[in-house]
């Protein structure tokens, strides 16, 4: 609890700090950052708390954003409009996906759901209207209604903030429910699951469609954040990078998903910039990959695992 | 109670149970021997809904279960346990018995109130495990356990669904003789309230738990009758086919 406290602190006060010190960069990325660490957050909980491992998490991201452009591009640019809409559309994907999926196990699942997330790109790149391949540009932040404009960087770094914060509550609850103790217990052993008198598929399937919400959410917050849209937020690399962050957080694990994506992200911004590896700064995914290899050889159980007392 | 009718499953060309009728009566302890590779978990998987009936009806307490889920058939009362141990390895003992007391008692889908807090699951669950000598284990995680304790956990979450009609598949697999004398204890003090259905090698425990007892062998049940009738003809057959079916 202390730690939160800390945590929660030194998250209020970085865009302060960020100011004092004139590297207003630095907000912006760590918006990005809370964005991510909601989204590998819900990539965790089919992924790490429910077992199914999902390849094509990136299909609600990328949908939660692209309803958010598409609405923008239609003149609907109220947040308690676009958002809503972002978040039941991913939900009814996921449902629709996960309900063929989840009739499939193993290697079998993993391929299925990055099938159908390629397919959802592939749609998204023929919306000609909403700019193919090239994506779509929105022309401002969703609107509030309430005479405060996301616009201001700071206002929005602290919406995601609150945001990501309730998500991350709303998460803790939920793996500590009834619902969260099926979904661990069918993981361990779904035979056995069922054998004690649980409907598995249903459990699974309510799991899945929560966990595509809450990545839908996150997809309409990085369409705020970069005001840009594309194909590329569906494609496969994208559901690659979320279950690298999960796992370099740590799989099922509570802070696995937001630690993954702040180490993966840190790391990206420290390779990929020139200051540290100069020329060979293009070549920033090597150093990434080494020490992914690392942590998959020394520290199983992700960062979060190798820094817990107590093993589980 | 429990009736299986004309009951078939084939696995490709072989046939693993071939027409087998049987009736369990409500109170009994109904023990099904056999040699190995005779069916007798694949019927208990039949009658539990683990794999698709390819011929015949189950039939429990009047309700045909034939086309029933898994988890339909341990609502209706029909719970098993597992010949090779099946839980869950990371919850500690008292969690696992509570996630299976929790699925009979309300509904799953309840996303916030923490799970700790209910304090009845919990309750329930130490009583059952005590019922199985497990309560000084309860924080123990389920993994860490030694086999026999495994084993009585095994037993644990099938009792802990309630069921009327219990399936004990081979509880006394690897353990024992000490292990085996109280898991028999065990099962002598489950069978006041539950009906039994047992599969086992133990043919001590057999004898000294059974009221009927049921033969099996290349998936067809060849007797069924009083342990006294069946110890009769299994000398009998025992002298003309060897030992197959001492085993």
């Amino acid at each position: 609890m202390k730690r939160l406290i800390v945590l929660a602190a030194l998250l209020c006060a970085f865009p302060w700090a960020m100011h004092a010190l004139d590297q207003q960069f630095y907000t912006s990325f760590a918006t990005r950052v809370l964005i991510y660490a909601m989204a590998a957050a819900s990539l965790n909980l089919v992924l790490g708390y429910g077992g199914m491992v999902s390849f094509g998490h990136a299909a609600f991201f990328g949908a939660g954003a692209y309803i958010v452009g598409i609405l923008a591009a239609e003149g609907v640019t109220s947040l308690w409009i676009a958002w809503p809409t972002a978040v039941a559309v991913a939900a009814a994907a996921a449902l629709v996906i996960g309900a063929v999926s989840l009739r499939t196990r193993g290697v079998y699942f993993i391929m299925i759901t990055l099938a159908f997330a390629q397919m959802m790109y592939y749609v998204f790149v023929s919306l000609k209207d909403y700019g193919g391949d090239d994506g779509l540009s929105l022309t401002a932040r969703s609107a509030t209604g309430l005479g405060v404009s996301l616009s201001n960087d700071f206002v929005w770094y602290y919406l995601v903030l609150g945001l990501l914060a309730a998500v991350l509550y709303a998460l803790h609850r939920l793996v500590h429910s009834r619902f969260g103790r099926v979904i661990e217990a069918i993981r361990e052993n779904e035979t056995r699951a069922a054998a004690i008198g649980y409907p598995v598929y249903r459990y699974q399937l309510a799991c899945f469609v929560v966990s595509g919400a809450i990545a839908g959410l996150a997809g309409a917050l990085i369409a705020n954040q970069t005001s840009y849209v594309s194909p590329s937020l569906l494609h496969w690399v994208q559901s690659g990078t979320l279950m690298i962050m999960v796992i370099l957080g740590g799989v099922g694990r509570f802070w696995g998903g937001p630690v993954g994506a702040a180490v993966l992200l840190a790391l990206e911004e420290l390779f990929s910039g020139s200051p540290l590896l100069g020329q060979y700064a293009l070549h920033w995914q090597l150093p990434i990959g080494v020490i992914m290899l690392g942590v998959v050889l020394f520290a199983p159980r992700g960062i979060t695992g190798a820094f817990a007392q107590k093993p589980r | 109670m429990l009736s299986l009718r004309n009951l078939g499953k084939r696995f490709g060309g072989v046939v693993a149970v071939d027409g087998v009728d049987l009736e369990v009566a409500a109170g009994e302890v109904h023990a099904l021997i056999g040699p190995n590779g005779a069916g007798k978990t694949t019927l208990i998987g039949l009658v539990a809904g683990a794999s698709a009936i390819d011929e015949g009806q189950i039939h429990f307490q009047g309700r045909n279960l034939t086309k029933a889920k898994t988890h339909e058939r341990v609502r209706a009362g029909l719970a098993r346990s597992y010949q090779v141990t099946s839980i869950f390895r990371r919850f500690s003992v008292l969690d696992s018995l509570a996630l299976a007391v929790q699925a009979r008692s309300g509904s799953s889908f309840s996303f916030w109130r923490p799970v700790a807090m209910e304090t009845a699951l919990f309750e329930e669950a130490r009583e059952i495990a005590s019922q199985v000598n497990l309560v000084e284990r309860a924080d123990a995680i389920a993994g860490t356990l030694a086999h026999g304790e495994q084993r009585a956990l095994e037993v644990g979450l099938a009792l802990a669904t309630r069921p009327k009609l219990l399936l004990l598949d081979e509880p006394m697999a690897g353990m024992g003789p000490e292990e085996s004398r109280r898991m028999i204890e065990l099962i002598g003090r489950i069978r006041a309230g539950i009906t039994v259905l047992l599969v086992e090698h133990d043919m001590d425990a057999v004898f000294r738990l059974a009221d009927r007892i049921s033969v099996m062998v290349n998936g067809r049940l060849v007797a069924t009758g009083a342990p006294g009738e069946i110890k009769a003809n299994l000398e009998v057959r025992k002298a003309y086919l060897g030992d197959e079916l001492a085993a």
